[in-house]
């Protein structure tokens, strides 16, 4: 996508000179956009970097850099979370900010740079954002019960290859919240979904699966995330590819899970309770 | 110093389960009385603080990302072995542990390398129990593969994404205990300081990096899993938060700091494309699999495409000088022969610095072997990866290569029960030196962190706790607790207060530079001095120059890296000074004076030890102790794989 210009760095690789409008906010203030222009950004730096290199030139001024999260930048550790141009983690599908490269970008293009932007993922300071609400809810269920060396030979249960690359598909989710933020109703069902898949369809999440469901769903609403109603756009910009089917599973885990509950709780006492 | 390892009496088969029948235990009553702090929440952290809280103690576990799961465990992606000997391929735990001391080029404790080949296998289990989504073959068996230079399958994996699997479920059963109440966890907040009372360690300080308020927190036992110091080369495949701030903060509050210099420098990572470049990004060694090393025999070749190098002028030097392990030679060895060929003019890639530093990793043959589609089976994660960061398709072209920092063997000395010399101190994960001596094979660090974390740290720190008792814990408000708070707080300030020019990422790249060329891939003496001295001159003028921006009572990133960059700027010395003192060549550390036509030359009888460096101030050079390494079982032979 770079344009055909002759901006070259020492390293005769093309550079580009760009308009930057990126979120301002610290604690206990509304916020508010800052512009600032960055020249010789190499279109082999990745995003990060760039926002690095204007971080560097603030320091120059004398002035606070932008606050970001981010730790990997390999793409795994979830921890990157910028709003570029409107889009959770950027233009390009399947690609966390870290790995989103200036290459996609044009010479002399204004970019916008926000936080996340959900209720249940206050600002903390400029880009960065609090996603505690995401532990909480693994907190609640998104485990499976085994002590510390109680664990039996791990050949002794089987797992058919199908099994275990779908529930590897759903583990892939790496928590960043993007389809959180790109949600109209801020909801996390993508990634409940995903979490409550990897876990609900291996044998070994099969004795905790409905307290699993309802412990985690419960949790969910309680931290404020919205409803789901089908827009779609959390898995246009999951960068782990994590697919709306996990929702529809995860609704019928959860329906299964309350017709469950409730003929418990309305036939014969459950022993031993939880 | 006093540098005692335990290790126990008796056979070297027999001794774990010697010394775990010995270890003295807690009555389950009491556990809840004794807190335990557990600093990380890595492999080997979350392991230790789930573990420590399913027994029945307080434990308080703190991480400086937002939240637990994104320790840097999380981006291991090649597996974790384990001697299981699925494959029946000759696997055991005997072999396992001969293929780590020799892997370690003979600089291992045997004692400690032995035990985690035994405990290898319950991990295994541990973590299929937690519902880690291993590959799996068609009759529902967990898959293994070959790894990094081993001649046997040993090796489990999810995809390419293993570490991230095995810190989730470790981090699953790190939460069930969080909302259970058992662990409290403190994200965002850094340690920056530890507290001795009496002589043993008692807690430690903190800054919460939202808030930027400095705390002690009391204990009866200190657990330090903080990963390793790659990011001394600021340009390395670690997290960007990764740091030394927490072992080398307690190194100067006396805990030994064993071999720095042995640093692991991965053969397979993408080359360095500019100035501004952060970080390094590995490709999985998984890739040597199929994948076959080579430049051009020619110069004049190097700047032509790939496809237009034929075969016959194509040297393919890791099969040529390496015929039995050919591409899959260990990391030291298949690094430093990607260094010399690039040394000898015949690099490939782009020209940085005036040299062109890359290898063609090509896959051509694999492809044409298997056809794509089983490539892309075993590496489209991978292949992606690498289209997104250099733009080129490594499906059509051969993907370029080049050695990166990537793993620390060194760390806090640790005895056989992984106590610093410091009581009360324990070290887990890559942060304590204990298991691969001067080189680490592919696969066994998620096997050491996570052996560390469930199956040794639990019986250790129990045998601890049950020798000082329930009176030993301290009030935060001990006089040793405010002195501690009071210098760290007095540090932050004049960080902030310095009015300086220079921001802390300049230092670091400064730093790095220095450090990646004189006590990198190739080490001489000179070379070594010349550093220490340049390292000499950027801290003190760092100590002058340094500006941070930011105020202290919000997130403020310039003052965490001016923090970390500080504590790496003295620790960089400190390697230095250790790589200057080691002659002799072994593993990762490469003296040139110390080769025999560029092969390692050990020196067994000068130092078969293990070098411990104690501070002894601001600004002063650490002073040498030394542990001898007594091999009982094995003999020392020259490390060959030809
Ligand atoms: C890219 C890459 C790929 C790898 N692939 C493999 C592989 O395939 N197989 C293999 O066996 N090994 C692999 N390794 C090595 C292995 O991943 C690590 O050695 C291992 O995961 C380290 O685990 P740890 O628990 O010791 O530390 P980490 O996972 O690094 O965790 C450190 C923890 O300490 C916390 N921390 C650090 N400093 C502080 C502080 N000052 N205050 C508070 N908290 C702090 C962090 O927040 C974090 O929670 C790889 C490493 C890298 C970098
Ligand atoms: S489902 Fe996708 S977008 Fe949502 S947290 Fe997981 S990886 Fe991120
Ligand atoms: S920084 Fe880790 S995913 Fe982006």
């Amino acid at each position: 996508m770079v344009k055909e210009h002759d901006n070259l760095d020492s390293h005769g690789e093309q550079t580009l000179s760009l308009r930057l409008r990126v979120w301002r906010q610290s604690r206990g203030t509304t916020g508010h956009f800052e512009d600032h222009a960055l020249a010789a950004v190499p279109t082999s730096a990745s995003f990060l970097e760039m926002m690095d290199m204007l971080n560097e030139q603030l320091i120059k001024e004398g002035k606070d850099t932008f606050a970001f999260d981010h730790d990997c930048r390999e793409g795994i550790c979830g921890m990157c979370s910028m709003t570029i141009n409107g889009m959770p983690h950027g233009p390009l599908p399947g690609v966390t900010t870290c790995q989103l490269h200036m290459r996609n970008f044009r010479d002399g293009e204004m970019i916008t740079v926000e936080p996340w932007r959900a209720k249940a993922f206050p600002v903390i300071k400029d880009l960065a954002v609090n996603r505690s609400a995401f532990d909480k809810v693994i907190q609640a269920g998104g485990f499976i019960t085994v002590r510390t060396g109680s664990a039996t030979e791990a050949n002794n249960t089987l797992i058919p290859k199908p099994v275990a690359d779908e529930a590897m598909d759903a583990a892939e989710c790496i928590g960043c919240g993007a389809c959180v933020a790109s949600c109209k109703n801020g909801s996390a069902m993508l990634f409940v979904g995903a979490k409550i898949n990897h876990l609900n369809i291996l044998p070994q999440g099969q004795p905790e699966r409905e307290r699993r469901t309802l412990a985690m769903v419960k949790t969910m609403d309680d931290a404020g995330f919205g409803n789901c109603t089908n827009y779609g756009e959390c898995q246009a910009h999951c960068p782990k590819s994590i697919t709306l089917d996990v929702i529809a599973k995860l609704n019928r885990d959860y329906l299964r899970a309350r017709v469950k509950e409730f003929f418990s709780s309305t036939g014969k006492p459950r022993k031993g309770g939880d | 110093m006093k540098l005692d390892s335990k290790i126990p009496a008796g056979p070297v088969a027999d001794k774990w389960s010697n010394h775990k029948a010995k270890m003295r235990l807690v009555n389950p009553a009491n556990r809840r009385k004794y807190h335990v702090i557990v600093v990380g929440s890595g492999l080997a952290g979350s392991a230790a603080a789930a573990s420590f809280a399913e027994m029945g103690y307080e434990v308080s576990c703190f991480c400086y990302q937002d939240s637990p799961r994104r320790a840097h465990s999380i981006a291991a992606q090649g597996g974790i072995n384990a001697a299981k000997n699925y494959q029946n391929d000759g696997d055991s735990v005997r072999r396992l542990f001969l293929d780590t001391i020799k892997g370690g080029d003979y600089r291992a404790r045997e004692a400690n390398v032995y035990r985690l080949a035994q405990v290898s296998t319950s991990i295994i289990d541990q973590c299929v129990a937690q519902g880690v989504p291993f590959a799996r073959e068609y009759g529902g068996l967990l898959a293994n593969r070959s790894f990094g230079g081993a001649q046997v399958s040993r090796t489990f994996y999810a995809r390419g994404q293993t570490g991230q699997q095995l810190l989730l479920g470790a981090y699953s059963a790190l939460s069930r205990q969080i909302g259970a109440g058992t662990v409290k966890m403190y994200t965002r907040h850094e340690m920056l300081d530890l507290v001795l009372v009496g002589g043993q360690a008692k807690g430690i300080v903190t800054r919460d990096l939202v808030t930027g308020e400095i705390k002690a927190w009391a204990s009866d036992v200190v657990v330090l899993c903080t990963g390793g110091y790659g990011n001394v080369f600021y340009l390395s495949t670690n997290a960007q938060g990764c740091n030394v701030t927490a072992t080398y903060r307690a190194h100067r509050r006396g805990a030994g700091f064993a071999n720095p210099c042995y640093t692991q420098i991965h053969p397979t990572c993408i080359p360095v494309h500019g100035e501004d470049q952060s970080k390094l990004t590995l490709m999985s060694e998984s890739l040597r699999n199929d994948g076959r090393v080579w430049v051009p025999k020619d110069k004049a070749d190097c700047t032509k495409p790939a496809s237009e190098i034929p075969e016959e002028r194509r040297d393919y030097f890791l099969e040529r000088k390496y015929p039995s392990y050919g591409n899959l030679a260990p990391r030291d060895i298949a690094s430093r022969a990607a260094k010399e060929v690039c040394d000898e003019g015949r690099g490939v890639g782009q020209m940085v610095d005036g040299k062109r530093l890359g290898v063609y990793l090509d896959f051509s043959a694999a492809i044409k072997r298997l056809g794509e589609p089983a490539i892309r089976e075993r590496y489209g994660n991978l292949f992606d990866m690498y289209e997104n960061i250099t733009g080129e398709n490594a499906y059509r072209q051969p993907m370029r290569i080049f050695p990166a920092v990537h793993y620390t063997m060194g760390g806090l000395w640790v005895d056989y029960n992984l106590q610093s010399n410091i009581p009360g101190l324990f070290v887990g994960g890559e942060a304590n030196f204990s298991d691969h001596g001067a080189n680490r094979l592919g696969a066994s660090a998620l096997m050491q962190g996570l052996a560390d974390g469930y199956f040794v740290l639990p019986y250790t720190v129990t045998d601890y706790l049950a020798g000082v008792g329930l009176t030993g814990r301290p009030s935060v408000d001990a006089p040793e607790f405010k002195a501690v708070v009071k210098e760290v707080q007095d540090r932050t300030q004049w960080f902030l207060n310095n009015k300086g020019n220079r921001s802390a990422r300049s230092y670091h790249k400064a730093l790095g530079k220095i450090v990646w060329e004189k006590c990198g891939m190739a080490r001489d003496k000179a070379g070594l001095e010349g550093a220490i001295r340049d390292l000499q001159a950027l801290r003190a003028d760092f100590w002058k120059n340094i500006l941070v921006v930011g105020s202290g009572d919000q997130l403020a990133p310039e003052l965490e890296r001016a923090g970390r960059v500080a504590d790496f700027l003295d620790f960089g010395i400190m390697m230095c000074l250790d790589a200057l003192h080691r002659d002799e060549s072994c593993g990762g550390h490469f003296r040139t004076e110390y080769q025999d036509a560029g092969e390692a030359q050990r020196n067994d009888d000068k130092y078969a030890h293990v070098a411990v460096w104690a501070w002894q101030g601001d600004g002063q050079l650490p002073v040498r102790h030394t542990e001898p390494l007594v091999y009982e079982d094995v003999q020392f032979t020259t490390r060959s794989y030809k």
